[in-house]
């Protein structure tokens, strides 16, 4: 399959936009017509042709956009980007689970000729065609963290894994759900989620911890987790909250449809062999509720989730404020018929939607 | 979510050839593996172990064993395997059943033993067949220009596996005393004086663990800066039965077989990493009990204990009138 | 002095304990302010022996009391930047096994705790007691500027002048809580001021 990649913007003009391929591949999280935390991870083998989980790191029409705007991102705020001097291995670990995975599951786009230490990476999509010495950080343009994830969609987090825990010692985050990886870099699995309300409560955290400190080498694991967003918008850091905070007082019943996002983001798990590091990627998706409601079984279940969200997660994920605005754009396309298990869409079974 | 896939919990496995048998000293063999495909092995870092299955007559033996080959070369993996003739009989079956070309399975590396990657200095003790992980540690370290130094214990200089080896390569590094010599590590002394941010590894008998960890409290290191492997076998016991609630079975563990062990002699899929209760992937919810619990695993918590809901499998057992499992 | 109790918090938010003797090779003391209370209260002959006490006065006169102590070596200095050099200096020389005590407040124990984990010291072997001021050291998330001595929330940050919402989230590394913009989605509309423990 080749993929004909947009040319499109995630600020100032919006030109981002989803095609129909895309909509219909989105990664809607609900699988129930309700919403409460849970690890809910499983394995990461592979999935349905075409998904999004098919891949171990997903290409989609967006990527050439989304690298220009992480550039952009970079350029403004370096900041965005770091890792602790003690990460470069697992950064070389990365480079080499990306370069192998995306060599081998896109070989139209993207070539790996490997012969001993020297490499050479072509990666066609963006025009880069370069040769280094694998392991030696001098003859690559950045640190091997940054090199490879300024061509792969998506955070990513190199968490380091000792005293029973997991430390977020390095990162690239330019897509993010409003957390800050120079605030957070160093920071324990506990500590990093301290902000997030009920979880902790809930014994999520302990248990999702013991999960990620056994993920082993060859078994990745994944899950989803979702927030929304005005505008799509990929950066919606906390540094710049300052500047885009007040759009999300812009909706009105007009342009919601097309302004209000649904945010995924698809979280994958992987033991890094040489380091023994965990590469925690973070692939931000966005679709807007106009188009999702295209997809009938989204419709109905988008309503029924948002109208039901406990007050405290509403307010963590930032849209208590419009929540009310949200409830009275969805209930219009939500029938009250039942939907069938699970996140994908159906169209072919599901019965169109009232409006 | 939910997407469909094929794959089962637990560590992925790996189809080998024995590529060569080398006896190393009386007791000590070392096993070397080519991948059956004939590609390279994925890398692995030090430290870190496989789990061999053995298929010995009609029962499957599963022993780990730390990965001692070379990191930087991924064309083979090699194990270094002490026959215990006392032991559950594993290492006898490798040191007597297996020939080079014989086709085996192994699982892809796991660590519970790594390096801290931010540490000034490794100092490695080991004792012993414990000499193994460090092989791998020493050779990653190498790579990366780490600074470690080895002290070796072992009881005659005919009995210390690669010593000779390690002497000639780092004639500054490695140190090795011989029991038989009645000289011992000088334990205290290297570890005073250590700088900031350094970090020691222990492998070998339980007493020099203990005494590693003993001796690096005594002058004020905390537990973070003092790692250690040991492998627990499973432990005999007196026979019980389980209520396998999910796959629908009664099943018997016994004398000298683990549950896991007989778990899986029946077919039941149960997900392991280490075999040893260190790594938690075994971890199974009890339905029901009417009796006490045998933890040995270094992997529940007190809570988890007292709460009577969870067994680890590899090396814990039950003593009473029912169990059921939610396995 | 009594001890402030800190409401319970998120898991980002630092926990502080109270000093207990340890066992080492050597003990460096680091206090400012009313932390001298702490070391007081700890102190033994044994722990003096082998100990060295950086005390910054910050306009208190505990010195007298803890020269008293005989520690092998005293220090006493009128702000953590004065004593900063003397500091890295003493951790550049120390060995595995040192045991180190911060006490006083929240600034202090953050940036002091930074400095000796920077040094090699690990966490586990360096124990806090919180004693005097509840003031907290900020940091903007927008420009990055440090504000020391923040009482209340919200804030205005001393080197972009945005106004700030005080979190209890809390980096290590930076030794400082997070500073949010709080009229972001209503520019103007500031809350009134008040303590941070009101």
């Amino acid at each position: 399959m080749t993929i004909q990649f947009n040319d499109e913007t995630f600020r100032d003009d919006y030109s981002f936009h989803n095609s129909e391929w895309a909509i219909r591949r989105f990664p809607f999280p609900f699988h129930e017509d309700s919403y409460m935390y849970s690890m809910n991870a499983e394995q990461h083998r592979g999935g349905p042709d075409g998904s999004v989980y098919e891949n171990r790191f997903d290409v989609d029409e967006h990527y050439v956009s989304e690298m220009q705007d992480r550039a952009k991102v970079l350029s403004e705020d370096p900041l965005r980007c770091q890792s602790l001097p003690h990460m470069t291995l697992a950064g070389w670990d990365l480079l080499e689970l990306i370069m192998v995975s995306k060599s081998e599951d896109y070989p139209d786009l993207f070539e790996l000729h490997r012969d001993g230490d020297q490499w050479r990476w072509v990666n066609k999509p963006l025009g880069i065609d370069d040769t280094f010495t694998f392991l030696d950080e001098s003859t690559l343009p950045y640190g091997p963290m940054e090199y490879i994830t300024r061509q792969s969609q998506g955070d990513f987090a190199l968490l380091d894994q000792r005293d029973e825990n997991l430390w977020m010692d390095a990162g690239m985050v330019t897509t993010q759900a409003d957390w800050s990886l120079d605030f957070n870099i160093g920071m324990n699995f506990i500590e990093w989620h301290g902000p997030v309300p009920l979880a902790n409560e809930m014994g999520i955290f302990k248990r999702a911890l013991k999960f990620l400190l056994n993920i082993p080498q060859g078994s990745p694991g994944r899950r989803l987790n979702w927030t929304m967003t005005v505008n799509p918008l990929l950066d919606t850091s906390p540094e710049n909250y300052h500047k885009w905070g007040i759009q999300k007082t812009t909706l009105t019943p007009e342009n919601i449809g097309a302004k209000q996002h649904l945010r995924v983001e698809l979280q994958t798990f992987y033991r890094l062999p040489r380091s023994n590091a965990l590469a925690f990627p973070i692939r931000c998706y966005l679709c807007s509720f106009q188009d999702l409601m295209t997809m009938p079984k989204w419709g109905r279940r988008l309503h029924r989730v948002v109208r039901d969200l406990p007050v405290e997660l509403a307010t963590y994920k930032g849209f208590i404020d419009n929540r009310p605005l949200m409830i009275d754009y969805l209930s219009k396309f939500d029938d009250g018929l039942p939907t069938s298990p699970g996140i994908f869409p159906e169209p072919e079974t599901e019965p169109p939607l009232k409006t | 979510m939910s997407a469909p896939q094929k794959a089962k919990a637990g560590a992925e496995k790996i189809a080998v050839t024995v590529s060569a048998v080398v006896p190393v000293t009386e007791y000590v063999t070392r096993f070397e593996f080519t991948r059956t495909d004939g590609a390279d092995f994925p890398p692995f870092s030090g430290g870190a172990h496989t789990v061999v299955s053995m298929e010995d007559g009609d029962r499957t033996r599963l022993n780990p064993y730390s990965l001692m080959s070379d990191p930087t070369d991924l064309s083979h993996y090699a194990i270094s395997v002490r026959r215990e003739d006392t032991g559950r009989g594993g290492s006898a079956f490798m040191h007597s059943q297996v020939a080079p070309g014989d086709a085996m399975t192994i699982t892809c590396p796991v660590n519970l033993f790594g390096l801290d990657w931010r540490a000034k200095k490794h100092i490695f003790f080991a004792g012993g067949i414990g000499i193994t992980p460090f092989l791998a540690m020493i050779g990653q370290l190498e790579q990366t220009n780490g600074n470690w130094e080895l002290h070796y214990a072992a009881r005659t200089p005919e009995s210390a596996a690669y010593a000779d080896m390690l002497l000639a390569k780092f004639p500054t590094k490695v140190h090795v005393y011989y029991s038989g010599q009645g000289v011992r590590i000088p334990l205290e002394s290297l570890l005073s004086g250590q700088p900031l941010g350094t970090h020691a590894y222990v492998c070998g008998p339980a007493g020099l663990i203990d005494l590693v960890h003993d001796t690096a409290t005594g002058i004020g290191w905390p537990h973070s800066n003092v790692h250690s492997e040991e492998f627990l076998a499973p432990a005999p016991g007196a026979p019980f039965e389980v209520r396998l609630c999910k796959s629908d079975k009664t099943i018997t563990v016994g004398e000298h077989e683990s549950l896991l062990e007989a778990m899986e002699r029946e077919g039941v899929d149960a997900p392991f990493l280490c075999r040893g209760g260190s790594c938690g992937q075994c971890e199974t919810n009890v339905v029901s009990a009417d009796g006490g619990f045998i933890h040995r695993d270094h992997w529940l918590d007190d809570d988890d204990r007292a709460s009577g809901k969870k067994i680890m499998p590899c090396v814990s057992r039950f003593v009473g009138t029912t169990l059921e499992l939610d396995r | 002095m009594s001890k402030f109790e800190f409401p319970p918090s998120i898991g980002s938010r630092p926990v502080w304990g109270t000093l207990e003797p340890r066992v080492g090779q050597a003990h460096l003391f680091v206090a400012d302010a009313q932390g001298a209370e702490a070391i007081l209260d700890v102190a033994t002959p044994e722990l003096m022996a082998a100990a060295h006490i950086i005390f910054i006065t910050r306009g208190t006169d505990y010195a007298d009391k803890l020269r008293a102590l005989n520690p092998s070596q005293f220090y006493e200095g009128p702000s953590y930047d004065a004593a900063l050099s003397r500091i890295k200096r003493v951790l550049s020389d120390a060995k595995m096994g040192l045991q180190v005590y911060i006490s006083g407040t929240e600034s202090l124990m953050g940036q002091m705790t930074n400095e000796a984990a920077q040094a090699g010291v690990p966490f586990e072997s360096i124990q806090t007691e919180h004693r005097g001021s509840t003031a907290r050291r900020m940091q903007c998330v927008h420009c990055k500027g440090f504000t020391e001595e923040v009482e209340t929330d919200p804030f205005v940050c001393c080197h972009c002048g945005l106004n700030l919402f005080v979190r209890d989230h809390y980096s290590r590394r930076l030794a400082a809580y997070q500073g949010v913009c709080v009229d972001a989605e209503d520019p103007g509309n500031v809350p009134a001021q008040k303590g941070i423990y009101e």
